[in-house]
């Protein structure tokens, strides 16, 4: 672990000032909240901050409700906010998404801004005995390429880097069309969740468009996604306390027997969480039949590219929408 | 009197310690003066260090000592072979040479102040190498024969490639198992101290007098200066029987350093620095008559193994005796790689081997359109076909009974993907099961005190299974004493010696030296005394008498074969579109002889079926075949069931079974045959629930789809 000075601000300008940048490993100062993920990536030498600055006590941990639709704190637990009696209501997708991530320990322990900031499980990325990681090392190459790849992504990959995200709250969140709310010297500005990270291309080591010393504040998910029928859905190797093989977020209004407008996102495909409009477009209009669904479903693979471990993903993510819609569309 | 106490459900006397955090493990013994060590581990699979540059490292803060084969004592290494170590081969020595044939080889050891500092150090070391080809891919790799003894690599009885040609109805299939890693929840640990010549070692082990002979060898000294102490072992499942190379490191970085010295191995570090279960390629061919009897086995398979040691395990034993065949044919082979050596993890040879017999089995019982327990039922030897020896007993059609009653087998529609719940596939599927009995040369010593306490001792292990517990009860039992009055101690060199704790053979080697040891401080009490209970007799007495025991084998291997056997039922739902697969039911029932602690021994068992779930469902070190490395090293990636993944009912049964020949104690062991007969049973029941045979493990949803 390389030796770093942890910095302890007591409000969130003097975070500000010590212009800390998550979610790139050149940046020499960075970061910590609940530390879930930040931890590990120190022990294992895959983060080298100098500095370390300490979110504890200076961020928002609220959760309200109210007519703008539903805003987290981004110090608020996942913990806090899977339990939270008008998110399991309003946003259910959120509380299911949080309580199919980790397991209880982590869960108390880690915050809204650090899950959305967590970084890829790629193992090339998390084993400094591995050279080639682009993200690691900008220009080393990829292992994954050509490697054991089965828990990589299909879709918004590069020939850089097919590292997933891996967040599954990040995948209901962009489902629901949240934004991030950030704070940095030049103010305030509010990004949508979709927005916040990029895509790898020939950059994989940038990873989010947070600049120098910007911070997320909150989550905030607009009133207009509340009270959807939803379902999030994980297929994983064992039952509990692992990331996704693929995660479906499913997010429906119906009308009668058919589909007024929907909203699908996929999680353990993606090289970010990743919302598929043109599914939604098929499946507004359509009824419930397997056959209707799984040709709605089947547009997911566009763009899609497998690269040999992983390439089942491209049909099991396909029947996970389906799945996600019937068992959404079934809710009361 | 006092009850009897051996067949009773007792709680582990050392629960409460360890529930407490009052259980001391090696790596938390208190060593005053104590310096860290870090190891700086290979990142190439083979080649030579070209150039090593401590410099840095040197220079970082709180570091005491940088050793790299250049600056590293030059070590004895005696020969020593101890009962884990491969037959063939040399054991992986350590900062002697420039020579690198494996991912995360030590080839350097910081000593500092504190963990962290030792840990970074470690990270400075600068280091490049001179790569070689490296043989790294298991698919591209030729077996041979290992070099031990022939005969029991290849075996041959009857004429099997004719037989089986000749047979009506055949199965001829390749199954493969990747390799597996145990990981214990407990990481290896040991501290190493200097007086001297004389060197105390506090080790995860499964074996403290290995240790010892291992290390004396290695540095020169003898065997009873060196004192190893492991009271607790936080899981192990056969990682540490050997004496790895990390207690070596951690000897030497003590004596460099001129202070105790802790190493203490990182989860990642944990597929590197010990052992596992070797990946296995195994063909088995069967033939048999349309009325389902075997007319024909032919058994092959080959696992990996390291460049420097012969590792082999009982991979094709079962399938010499277990169902009644004329005509068998077994050949064992190994496959040579830049890998370390593997180990044996739970029920080492035979968990592998039955996998791929018992799902060829099942793959005959539907070709035959034959219930698999019929088709065992029609093969069942009356005795060890290979050896020519009479079973000293075998359960097997009452574990099959027993097991499928309880499980209602006879409600079973035979059609694949006929039983539905909902959405869900439901499957069942059966294996057998069989383990060794294993008794090995053990002693003990009992002391009976004048408070009419006793202490009983000897130098075990135990590594989960109740150790403490059983010998404590078979212990009071034999003298008569409440349990509460009888204190037992284990894992210290200084007590009388054990054999290896693994191989199922503790609770008949040890527990048959207690109970002898016992027997003989109580009668030499009561006859000293002239007394008929043995508290009067320590009152009268008024100072403490003790006897040491030492019991070991006769010739009962000659004059029977022995083997606990079990069967193992199993129910699965299956997504049947997104290819999950949870494990609904599990019914085992075991033929294993006397059951000391019915409570404990069910724990061991339902361990072994979630063991089985794992190695079924989930487990795989992920190898890269380009440079041989772990790609997850880590107990995110590597998937071990959890909680969830344990199903409600898991119902151990324990047949009743008398068996005076195996040991004193009747014991036959348990650890091992729990785990046997899950993977095949679960990757059977998926057959019948899917219609698809799954012939590679782990069985991820990718494959069921």
């Amino acid at each position: 672990m390389h030796p770093f000075v942890l910095e302890r601000p007591r409000d969130l300008s003097a975070v500000l000032a010590l212009g800390a940048q998550a979610g790139r490993n050149d940046a020499p100062v960075e970061y910590i909240a609940g530390g879930t993920d930040m931890v590990q990536l120190l022990q294992e030498n895959v983060r080298r901050p100098d500095r370390l600055v300490s979110l504890a006590g200076v961020l928002d941990d609220g959760i309200e409700i109210g007519p703008q639709g539903l805003r987290l704190g981004a110090a608020a637990t996942m913990a806090e906010v899977a339990a939270h009696q008008a998110v399991i209501e309003q946003f259910p997708l959120i509380s299911q998404a949080l309580l199919n991530s980790a397991s209880p320990q982590v869960r108390n322990q880690a915050t809204m801004g650090g899950n959305l900031l967590q970084r890829t499980r790629c193992p090339y990325f998390r084993d400094v005995g591995y050279e080639a990681c682009n993200k690691r090392v900008p220009g080393s190459g990829c292992a994954a390429l050509d490697g054991e790849n089965r828990w990589h992504a299909v879709l918004g990959t590069s020939d850089d880097c097919i590292a997933v995200h891996p967040s599954d709250l990040a995948v209901a969140l962009v489902a629901l069309d949240a934004s991030v709310e950030l704070r940095g010297a030049g103010g305030d500005r509010s990004v949508p969740l979709s927005d916040l990270h990029r895509l790898p291309r020939d950059t994989p080591h940038l990873e989010t468009v947070l600049e120098p010393g910007e911070v997320i504040t909150a989550i905030t998910v607009p009133a207009n996604a509340a009270g959807l029928r939803s379902h999030y859905l994980k297929v994983r190797d064992r039952a509990s306390f692992e990331f996704a093989v693929v995660s479906a977020a499913v997010a429906i209004e119906t009308d009668g027997g058919r589909i007024r407008q929907a909203r699908v996102a996929l999680g353990g495909v993606g090289t970010k969480p990743w919302r598929l409009s043109n599914v939604e477009t098929a499946l507004a209009g359509a009824n419930f039949e397997p056959a209707v669904l799984r040709q709605a479903a089947a547009l997911a693979a566009d763009g899609t590219r497998g690269r040999g471990h992983n390439g089942f993903k491209i049909e099991l993510m396909q029947r996970a929408i389906v799945r996600a819609v019937e068992i959404a569309g079934a809710r009361a | 009197m006092t009850a009897a106490l051996i067949g009773k459900s007792v709680s582990r006397v050392d629960g409460r310690l360890k529930v407490t955090g009052a259980a001391t493990y090696a790596a938390e013994f208190e060593v005053p003066n104590l310096a860290h060590a870090a190891v700086v581990r290979s990142i190439v699979a083979n080649g030579r260090i070209a150039s090593i540059d401590t410099a840095e490292a040197e220079r970082a803060p709180g570091v005491i000592a940088v050793v790299t084969h250049r600056s590293a004592p030059r070590l004895a290494y005696q020969p020593h072979k101890g009962l884990p170590d491969a037959a063939v081969g040399e054991r992986l020595h350590v900062l002697q040479d420039d020579r690198v044939t494996h991912q995360g080889q030590p080839i350097a050891l910081v000593v500092a102040e504190t963990p962290e500092q030792a840990v970074y150090a470690a990270e400075v070391v600068r280091v490049t190498y001179r790569n070689e080809a490296a043989a790294t891919d298991v698919e591209s790799v030729d077996p041979v024969l290992p070099t031990g003894k022939p005969a029991e690599w290849e075996t041959r009885r009857g004429e099997p490639d004719s037989a089986f040609e000749q047979a009506e109805f055949r199965v001829d299939q390749t199954y493969v198992i990747p390799r597996e890693n145990h990981n214990p929840i407990e990481m290896f640990a040991t501290i190493a101290s200097w007086q001297g010549g004389s060197l105390t070692l506090w080790d995860k082990t499964q074996w403290v007098h290995n240790v010892a002979e291992e290390i004396a060898a290695v540095f020169g000294i003898a065997a009873e200066n060196v004192r190893v102490i492991s009271p607790f072992v936080g899981g192990a499942f056969g990682s540490a029987l050997r004496c790895w190379p990390h207690v070596t490191l951690a000897a030497l970085g003590a004596r460099v350093a001129g202070r105790p010295v802790k190493l203490v191995l990182s989860r990642r570090e944990m597929y590197y620095g010990v052992g596992y279960r070797p990946h296995t390629v195994q063909r088995a061919a069967l033939g048999a008559s349309r009325d389902g009897q075997l007319q024909a086995i032919r058994h092959e398979g080959h696992q990996e193994t390291s460049t420097y040691e012969e590792f082999t395990e009982a991979l094709l034993s079962a399938t010499r005796f277990l169902h009644s065949c004329p005509n068998v044919h077994t050949r064992h082979r190994i496959a040579p790689m830049n890998v370390h050596t593997p180990t044996y993890m739970r029920a080492p040879g035979e968990a592998s081997g039955i996998y791929a017999l018992e799902s060829a089995m099942d793959e005959l019982a539907v070709a035959l359109s034959m219930d698999p327990v019929e088709l065992r039922l029609r093969n069942e030897p009356d005795k060890d076909e290979f050896k020519d020896l009479p079973f000293s007993s075998r359960s097997t059609r009452e574990c099959y009974r027993a097991a499928a009653e309880r499980f209602g087998w006879a409600q079973r529609n035979a059609a694949p993907r006929s039983m539905r719940d909902g959405r869900s596939l439901i499957g069942w599927g059966m294996a057998s099961a069989t383990y060794p009995m294993n008794y090995a040369p053990a002693s003990a010593m009992a002391r009976l005190l004048p408070d009419g306490t006793a202490e009983v001792m000897s130098a075990a292990s135990d590594m989960g299974p109740g150790t403490w517990t059983s010998m404590t009860q078979v212990a009071a039992d034999t003298l008569g004493l409440p349990i509460e009055r009888v204190k037992f101690t284990l894992g210290d060199t200084r007590l009388p010696r054990a054999p290896i704790h693994g191989g199922s053979m503790t609770m008949a080697s040890v527990g048959s030296a207690v109970q002898a040891a016992c027997r003989k401080v109580r009668e030499d009490a009561l006859a000293r005394a002239s007394a008929n209970n043995i508290e009067e007799a320590m009152k009268r007495l008024g100072q403490a008498i003790e006897a040491t025991a030492d019991v070991a084998p006769g010739d009962e291997t000659k004059r029977f074969s022995m083997h606990a056997f079990g069967a193992v039922f199993v129910e699965v739902a299956v997504d049947p579109d997104l290819g999950e697969t949870r494990v609904r039911r599990i019914v085992g029932a075991y033929g294993a002889g006397r059951v000391v602690n019915p409570k404990i021994a069910r724990s061991q068992c339902i361990g072994g079926m979630i063991g089985g779930i794992g190695m079924a469902l989930m487990e795989h070190s992920v190898v890269n075949p380009r440079n041989g490395r772990v790609t997850n090293a880590n107990l995110a990636e590597y998937a071990v069931p959890v909680h969830a993944d344990a199903p409600p009912v898991m119902d151990v049964i324990f047949v009743d079974e008398h068996d005076p020949h195996v040991n004193p104690l009747g014991v036959k062991g348990l650890g091992e045959i729990a785990l046997v007969g899950v993977a095949p049973a679960i990757a059977n029941a998926i057959f019948h629930a899917t219609g698809k045979r799954v012939r590679e493990l782990p069985i991820t949803p990718d494959k069921l789809l």
